[in-house]
């Protein structure tokens, strides 16, 4: 019965719209809503592969209010780091994710959460996807004791199982994280490492070091290029020679996604995850996203863009839009079951944010813990010679 | 006897030379001779032996038994997976060394020489030496950077840089300089063991020295605590600290001024970081007179943090004369044999400094 039903919609569906299925008869319903729909994704350009990933992607109902719970907290969360910045509670850098928040959530919808994960300093959406809460996340932006990092990393230091951050240095991350790869090769675990960069970090030597010997190796590492258009305040024109980030790997297979459509994310990621741990050693993903805001707070974003060009992504390109228009016209949710996310969202938001403002910041007594791992208390030098420090691991 | 101790920590292969001099006198059986090399071998065999998750990487240190033949033997007895040849890379393998060590294995990565470090700086300090306290707690990096570092014989101003200062510098680093065999065996040990990032700083004129290694040493357990500085030579009238090959230097040159009745006291470092200011000051206490000698640059170098604590500590009191430093000269190192001899620290420098300091 169910074979005959998909058979019936797949010839109902037409043309290739972005929206994907018209038509999807359910033999059980809840609720009235469609349990799953499957959805045209975008073609994926492809480089040193016979093809690429599915054209198609199925989503449940469960998954897509995940995802679009998920995508929606991340942006929140994000709105309100904005907000404490420029209220000066949040300081120092502070790089915000919204608009690209369908790459952190496809990616993990692609992988299993025991694999590992790592990123540059725009990660507040990788330290969500990856286990942490919007309470931590917000706290070590605040800079208190229950922030993830105990208030002393900051909003590019932060760490959960199977996430090594969060790193400042531009590029630094991509060598660290085929070397977590290294390390699931050596351990015999199956799992294997996304190393994501941006299109700045894209030039960087250090990552070329890294292709060569992760494809020597075969390690099994998902190299991972967001290119949202702009490192910094220039864009990819005025930086690489070759803005194809997808072969830039040269000997390593890749693919070029729509990173505004988190299926397609998850579809690519799935595709690069078997190939990965087929042996098969390193793939690269070059994900097309944009992010709305600047690069970081102390950037407005619109001396290098026009604002025209910011709107216009918002208005056709938004990954959350996107993903509630294609659940909504194929009846998976209601208006009002996505508003009710929506409250829930902001209010976990809000109270996130009021913890993240009272909770004290950590102990001048803490200052020196946590230099050495394992180590018996040692003495550290304070500012003059009189102050003497103590240190605890 | 001090002076063969002398003839054979100065470089000068002469194994045999105790048992000529005295054939009368045996070894007892349980002591060996063990050249520097060989210990840090031995050291790196028995840690991959004991722990699974040790790994060794870096610039020829599988096939070609290593540039300077340290590793030699260590990739046929334990292949591929563990013994792992990088290409010229080194930015790239160090960071891969330090993802390793944050996914729980135990890296040790070899420099064909520190100078080449420099290039994987970033990674050693602000992906390695930073990350504990940054991730308040959550993420250790447990590897050691080791390889050759400082003066060897006729390679010129890249290949000759000391980088104890350099290194010295930063919190959240362990840095060790080992000087003779045990020192290499035990401290390498230690620093493989230890769960902390720590810099290994070997040097090639060292590597062919023998040393008398006691039977404690041969155990695989044999450890040597990193942050404790070793008294190699008794004295009341000076303090001599040094690291290194330079201790060799120390020990010639305290042989040399006790014929003339002046007896060093002389402080092998062994750990550069921490270092064990309580064994510093406890001599100079003793003997009123501090000299520190090195191989760096004296700019901001090991010895200028020495007499820097020196002045704020308790031993500032008891000097009878300024705290001086002996160091290589301020300068790339150059080529020319007697420009680079005139480059480093001599016996007879040592020797005068102490004069001038004793003020005979």
């Amino acid at each position: 019965m169910r074979k005959m039903l998909t058979i019936i919609s797949n010839v109902l569906r037409g043309s290739a719209s972005r929206n994907g299925a018209r038509l999807v008869v359910s033999a059980r319903t809840y609720a009235d809503f469609t349990p799953q729909a499957s959805f045209d994704i975008k073609n994926c350009d492809v480089h040193k592969l016979e093809e690429g990933p599915p054209l198609q992607a199925v989503l449940t109902r469960e998954e897509g209010l995940q995802y679009y719970r998920t995508m929606q907290t991340i942006r929140r969360m994000e709105l309100k780091a904005d907000q404490l910045y420029k209220q000066k509670i949040i300081r120092g850098f502070c790089h915000l994710y919204d608009g690209q928040e369908a790459c952190a959530v496809g990616i993990e919808a692609g992988i299993k959460r025991s694999d590992h994960l790592i990123t540059a300093y725009r990660a507040h959406g990788y330290t969500y996807t990856r286990g942490g809460t919007v309470r931590e996340i917000m706290a070590e932006l605040t800079g208190r004791r229950g922030g993830i990092a105990k208030g002393k990393g900051g909003s590019m230091h932060m760490y959960t199982k199977h996430f090594y951050g969060g790193n400042g240095i531009v590029g630094a991350q991509v060598p660290l994280g085929a070397g977590v790869a290294l390390a699931c090769k050596y351990l015999g675990k199956n799992e294997l490492c996304v190393c994501l960069y941006g299109d700045g970090a894209a030039n960087q030597g250090q990552i070329f070091e890294t292709y060569n010997m992760a494809s020597l190796w075969k390690l099994p590492c998902i190299f991972i290029c967001e290119n949202n258009q702009y490192g910094m305040g220039t864009s990819v024109e005025r930086a690489a020679a070759s803005t194809d980030y997808y072969k830039r790997g040269d000997f390593i297979p890749g693919l070029r996604v729509d990173g505004m459509d988190v299926l397609c994310v998850r579809e690519a990621t799935k595709f690069a995850a078997e190939h990965c741990k087929s042996g098969k050693g390193p793939i690269l993903m070059e994900l097309l996203t944009y992010r709305y805001h600047g690069h970081s707070m102390s950037d407005p974003g619109v001396s290098y863009r026009t604002r025209e060009e910011i709107q216009e992504v918002r208005s056709k390109s938004d990954p959350i839009t996107l993903l509630k228009d294609r659940m909504l016209s194929n009846n998976m949710v209601s208006v009002e079951e996505l508003k009710e996310i929506d409250v829930e969202v902001r209010k976990e938001i809000e109270d996130a944010a009021q913890f993240a403002t009272t909770d004290p910041e950590p102990p001048l007594e803490e200052l020196c813990n946590h230099i050495f791992y394992n180590e018996p208390p040692m003495k550290v030098r304070g500012i003059s010679p009189w102050i003497k420090l103590k240190s605890v691991s | 006897m001090a002076y063969l101790r002398s003839i054979l920590r100065s470089g000068k292969n002469a194994v045999p030379a105790v048992l000529r001099r005295e054939f009368h006198r045996t070894l007892p059986a349980a002591v060996q001779q063990v050249t520097v090399r060989d210990a840090i071998k031995e050291a790196l065999d028995e840690e991959l032996e004991r722990d699974e998750r040790v790994f060794l990487l870096g610039e020829e240190v599988a096939l070609f038994e290593g540039a300077y033949k340290v590793t030699r033997g260590l990739w046929k007895k334990y292949g591929d997976k563990r013994i792992i040849d990088t290409p010229i890379t080194e930015i790239g393998f160090t960071g891969i060394a330090v993802g390793a060590a944050m996914a729980g294995l135990r890296p040790v990565v070899e420099y064909m020489s520190f100078n080449f470090s420099m290039q994987s700086v970033d990674h050693i300090i602000n992906s390695a030496a930073k990350t504990y306290y940054m991730s308040g707690g959550l993420q250790p990096v447990s590897i050691v950077f080791r390889g050759p570092n400082g003066a060897a014989p006729g390679v010129a101003a890249q290949h000759a840089q000391c980088f104890a200062a350099w290194y010295g510098h930063v919190p959240g680093l362990k840095v060790v300089s080992p000087w003779s065999a045990e020192d290499a065996k035990g401290l390498l040990k230690s620093a493989i063991r230890d769960d902390n990032p720590v810099v290994f700083l070997e040097n090639e004129i060292m590597y062919s020295v023998p040393f008398e290694m006691s039977e404690e040493s041969q155990s695989k357990d044999f450890l040597i605590p990193i942050g404790k500085a070793k008294i190699e030579r008794k004295g009341n009238h000076v303090t001599l600290v040094s690291h290194s090959h330079v201790v060799s230097r120390c020990m010639d040159a305290a042989a040399v001024l006790a014929k003339d009745g002046i007896e060093c006291e002389v402080i092998n470092l062994r750990t550069i970081r921490p270092m064990d200011m309580e064994a510093i000051e406890t001599s100079v206490m003793k003997t009123k007179h501090l000299i520190t000698v090195e191989g760096g640059w004296p700019q901001f170098g090991v010895g200028g943090e020495i007499l820097a604590r020196i002045m704020e500590g308790p031993g500032f009191s008891y000097l009878n004369a300024p705290a001086v430093r002996v160091t290589g000269v301020d300068i790339p190192m150059p080529y020319a044999k007697h420009l680079e001899e005139n480059t480093l620290p001599q016996i007879k420098d040592i020797v005068f400094s102490v004069k001038k300091t004793l003020n005979v």
